[in-house]
C-alpha cells in the first residue's frame, strides 16, 4: 500500500467494493481532503460501482466529512452507481441524526447486511 | 454570555497560527485536559467534534484561509465544566444568519453544519466579539 493510499484499504467481493478507514480519527478536517480524492478515483474508475463504506474503525468525524460524503453521493449516483454505509457507532450514528443524513444515505448496521441490499 | 472573574482569571491561552494543522495543537492539549479531569466518553467525543468545528471555521471562514492571520484559544478546564474560547481576527458574522443545514433544500449541500453541531453537542455556546470568537461550554455529565 502506498503512502497516499494509507488511508483507505480497499477490497472486493461479490462485485462490491468495500472500503475500510484505516485510522480511528480519519475523517478530521486534515484528512478530508485526501480521503475525497481517493474515493472519488475509485468511483471514477468504474461506472455502476457498488460502493460500501465500512465505519467500524472510526470514532470521530467533522461536519467535513459529512460534506464529503454527500458529494461522494452524488458523484456515484453519477456514474449510476451505489453507495451504502456500515457499521456506525452510535456516537457517530448521532452525528448522522442531528443533521438529518441518516435520512440521505442507505446506513446498515453490518457490512454483511449492507451486501444484502445492492 | 459572561464567564465570570474566576473563570475569566482560570483561563489559560494558546494562539497559533492560521492552518488547520496549526488547529491540532490547542485540540490535543485541551482533549489532554479534559481526559485529565475524567471526562466521560460522550462528553470527550462532543467537546473534541464542537472544538474541531469551532476551530475549522476560524481558520477558513473567520480567517479566510489567511495564514498571516492568528487564532486564540483560551481555555479553563475543570472536573465540572469544559469553557473554550476560541477567536479568529475576522469580520464576524451574524451566526443568527446562517440558515438551517436540515431544511430539505439545504441537506444535499456539502457545508453548513458546523455551528448547528457546536449547538447540539454543547451545553452552552455563545458568539461574542461581533462572531469573531465564539464560547463553548460542555459540563461534564
Amino acid at each position: 500500500m502506498s503512502e497516499g493510499q494509507a488511508h483507505l484499504t480497499v477490497s472486493t467481493k461479490d462485485e462490491v467494493t468495500i472500503v475500510e478507514f484505516s485510522d480511528r480519527k480519519i475523517l478530521e478536517e486534515l484528512s478530508i481532503r485526501t480521503i475525497e480524492e481517493q474515493l472519488f478515483d475509485l468511483v471514477g474508475a468504474q461506472t455502476g460501482i457498488k460502493l460500501l463504506l465500512n465505519f467500524h474503525n472510526v470514532e470521530h468525524l467533522s461536519s467535513a466529512a459529512l460534506g464529503m460524503l454527500i458529494n461522494l453521493d452524488k458523484q456515484v449516483a453519477r456514474q449510476s452507481g451505489q453507495l451504502m454505509l456500515s457499521d456506525i457507532n452510535p456516537q457517530i450514528f448521532e452525528v448522522f441524526k442531528i443533521t438529518q443524513l441518516h435520512r440521505m444515505f442507505k446506513i446498515h448496521d453490518t457490512a454483511a447486511t449492507a451486501m444484502k441490499h445492492f | 454570555m459572561e464567564l465570570g472573574p474566576e473563570i475569566e482569571a482560570s483561563l489559560r491561552t494558546i494562539d497559533i497560527s492560521n492552518t488547520l494543522q496549526e488547529a491540532k495543537k490547542p485540540e490535543e492539549i485541551i482533549l489532554r485536559e479534559v481526559s485529565r479531569c475524567g471526562y466521560s466518553e460522550d462528553a470527550t467525543f462532543a467537546i473534541k467534534l464542537a472544538l474541531e468545528e469551532a476551530m475549522t471555521n476560524a481558520v477558513k471562514h473567520g480567517n479566510g484561509n489567511d495564514r498571516t492571520k492568528r487564532i486564540t484559544v483560551r481555555y479553563s478546564i475543570s472536573p465540572e465544566q469544559a469553557v473554550i474560547l476560541v477567536r479568529d481576527q475576522g469580520e464576524g458574522f451574524d451566526p443568527d444568519g446562517v440558515p438551517d443545514p436540515t431544511e430539505p433544500s439545504r441537506l444535499s449541500l456539502p457545508s453548513g453544519r458546523g455551528i448547528m453541531l457546536m449547538r447540539a453537542y454543547m451545553t452552552h455556546i455563545a458568539f461574542r466579539a461581533g462572531g469573531s470568537e465564539v464560547c463553548l461550554i460542555k459540563r461534564n455529565e
